[in-house]
């Protein structure tokens, strides 16, 4: 059984422990509380060197200073406070920094409201027991034979046909029934490669309809996007060695991983609000009377310093840009704005969660918005990697990881 | 009387309290209700988000929900108080709610009702816990 262990603060009094531990045993692991004695808290917090007022907070540190010195023994690390608490924030923070300073343990961090439920938790709590105990599959740096990924995402879904490590077919389409959208793509992308189903000697399948494709084409490998993700975009990047950091802005919420040797170590991903995230320029675009396919080129030659739109909200997002339209901005500023404006909320919101390493390698269907490649830019102060064929870093990662269980993985 | 005891958890406080013919209004109480509750299955302490919700009535949706959870607890209780106790600078091992925004709120709420308080501070001796022993029976001794 895979330990995970909690280093949290107001879990047991905002009603989500239970969804915690629920999360934790629906991918065969077990939330653990590492053992810390009355005695001991007071010298964690002063080697730690942050010393909050919260003696909850105190606990999550000496917590964390035992998994640190080998005291206690777990294979990866949860991490949640409060959302809206300012010290709970910080010490969050720090505790992960900490915790990655001290030991190779994956790390997840969570801020949670009293609505919390475990399926929110799944994809995390897959996602770091898939780091354990699929470490060499996940290392793999080639894929082998005839194999098939499959990314049933929020927005769109993804196929792409590999044939000894090179992409020979791939197509995508706007996510409608799930079963029926994957069969569209991947029958396209059959075709594009040239073989037929029957050849197929592997299938990977991610995203959120993973588990039903799983079950419909009995796929080898079932599999969340966040280490899928992971494999494929530094596949794509040619970056398989050497740290980096992934970040997909998806169509519903937006994923920052750190790697190491294209081994997801730290990740966070959006959760309590979408207003950062690709959905949000789909309104903009559908406002602006535009495909979405069309608002990268027009930020390109906008300036959103001259058409404020900065709210953390998708709904009061829109309100500031019928305002800006009103005061008789162009479009192109509109756009350049929009694009700036969810940059800055993901700055805000995920890569305050994790260290940035770079180089930063950019994915996700919205990687193709160069106006928002060029808004995170400026943001991070560092011009992203975006690699060909960003959008199918799912469905590419399913299909090299799915090739290895062709060699009896 | 109805005493409510700072820190709510505190097991010497609650002794002290009941030996002087009060009743305690305590975290053990509140939370030995919520858990023997069989119909609730939200571990460990069966605080549930229509608790977590209750704790509105104490601070807003702005505030984090380890907060309103706690105080959903602990408001009742502090509205029922006729009387309370109140430590300062106290050990973990004497008692703790584990966030000290809750322990300001709850003191903050204690002090609003205008109800007979003892503030104490948590003996660092013999002498000290003598002389709070002292003061507290006297406190509660005068409390009618």
């Amino acid at each position: 059984m895979i330990k995970i262990a909690q280093l949290s603060c107001g879990t047991e009094y905002s009603s989500v422990q239970y969804e915690i531990e629920k999360a934790a045993r629906s991918v065969g692991a077990t939330i653990v509380h590492p053992d810390v004695s009355a005695g001991d808290i007071d010298k964690a917090v002063e080697r730690f060197g942050f010393k909050p007022q919260s003696p909850q907070l105190k606990l999550m540190i000496a917590r964390a200073v035992q998994l640190a010195d080998r005291r206690y023994d777990a294979d990866a690390v949860f991490i949640a406070t409060c959302f809206r608490c300012a010290e709970g924030a910080l010490v969050r923070n720090e505790v992960r920094r900490f915790i990655q300073d001290n030991t190779r343990l994956p790390v997840v961090t969570y801020s949670f409201t009293e609505r919390l439920k475990a399926a929110q938790l799944l994809t995390r709590m897959e996602a770091l027991v898939t780091i354990v105990t699929r470490k060499e599959l996940l290392a793999r740096e080639r894929q082998t034979g005839i194999t098939v990924g499959i990314d049933s995402g929020s927005s769109t879904t993804k196929a792409v046909v590999m044939i000894d490590n090179r992409i020979a077919g791939k197509d995508w389409t706007p996510s409608g029934d799930v079963i029926k959208s994957a069969e569209h793509v991947l029958e396209n992308a059959l075709k594009e490669a040239g073989v037929l189903m029957k050849d197929v000697e592997a299938i990977g399948t991610t995203g959120y309809g993973r588990f039903r494709l799983g079950k419909h084409y009995n796929a080898k490998l079932v599999q969340e996007e966040l280490t899928t993700n992971s494999k494929g975009a530094v596949w794509l990047a040619d970056r398989q060695r050497g740290e980096a950091t992934i970040l997909d802005i998806g169509g519903m919420d937006n994923k920052a991983i750190t790697v190491r040797d294209g081994v997801p170590d730290n990740f966070t991903m959006g959760g309590i609000c979408a207003g950062a995230s690709g959905r949000f320029l789909e309104m903009v675009s559908k406002r602006l009377k535009i495909e979405v396919t069309e608002l990268g080129a027009l930020a390109d030659n906008g300036n959103w310093r001259n058409a404020k739109m900065n709210s953390y909200c998708s709904v009061f997002g829109i309100q500031d840009l019928v305002t800006t339209l009103g005061d008789g901005k162009t479009f192109e500023d509109v756009a350049a704005a929009a694009c700036h404006s969810v940059a800055e909320q993901v700055y805000e919101q995920q890569l305050q969660e994790i260290d940035v390493r770079h180089p930063i390698i950019q994915v996700g269907g919205t990687s193709l918005i160069s106006g928002l490649v060029k808004a995170v830019g400026e943001v991070l102060g560092s011009t992203p990697i975006v690699p060909p064929n960003s959008q199918y870093i799912g469905a590419v990662g399913g299909a090299i990881l799915s090739s290895g269980f062709l060699e009896g993985y | 009387m109805k005493v409510f005891i700072d820190p709510p958890n505190s097991l010497i406080l609650f002794d002290l309290v009941e030996r002087s013919g009060h009743e305690p209004l305590s975290s053990m109480a509140a939370i030995q209700e919520k858990i023997d509750k069989t119909e609730i299955d939200m571990p460990p302490m069966n605080v549930t988000l229509e608790d977590v919700m209750k704790g509105l009535k104490y601070a807003g949706i702005e505030v984090p929900s380890g907060i309103r959870g706690r105080l959903a607890v602990w408001g009742p209780m502090i509205e029922e108080a006729e009387a309370a106790v109140i430590m300062e600078d106290c050990p973990y091992s004497f008692g703790c709610v584990g966030c000290h925004r809750t322990n300001l709120m709850v003191r903050y709420l204690l002090k609003r009702r205008k109800i007979p308080i003892l503030d104490v501070n948590y003996p660092n001796d013999e002498e000290e816990a003598k002389d709070l022993v002292v003061r507290m029976r006297e406190f509660l001794g005068g409390l009618k």
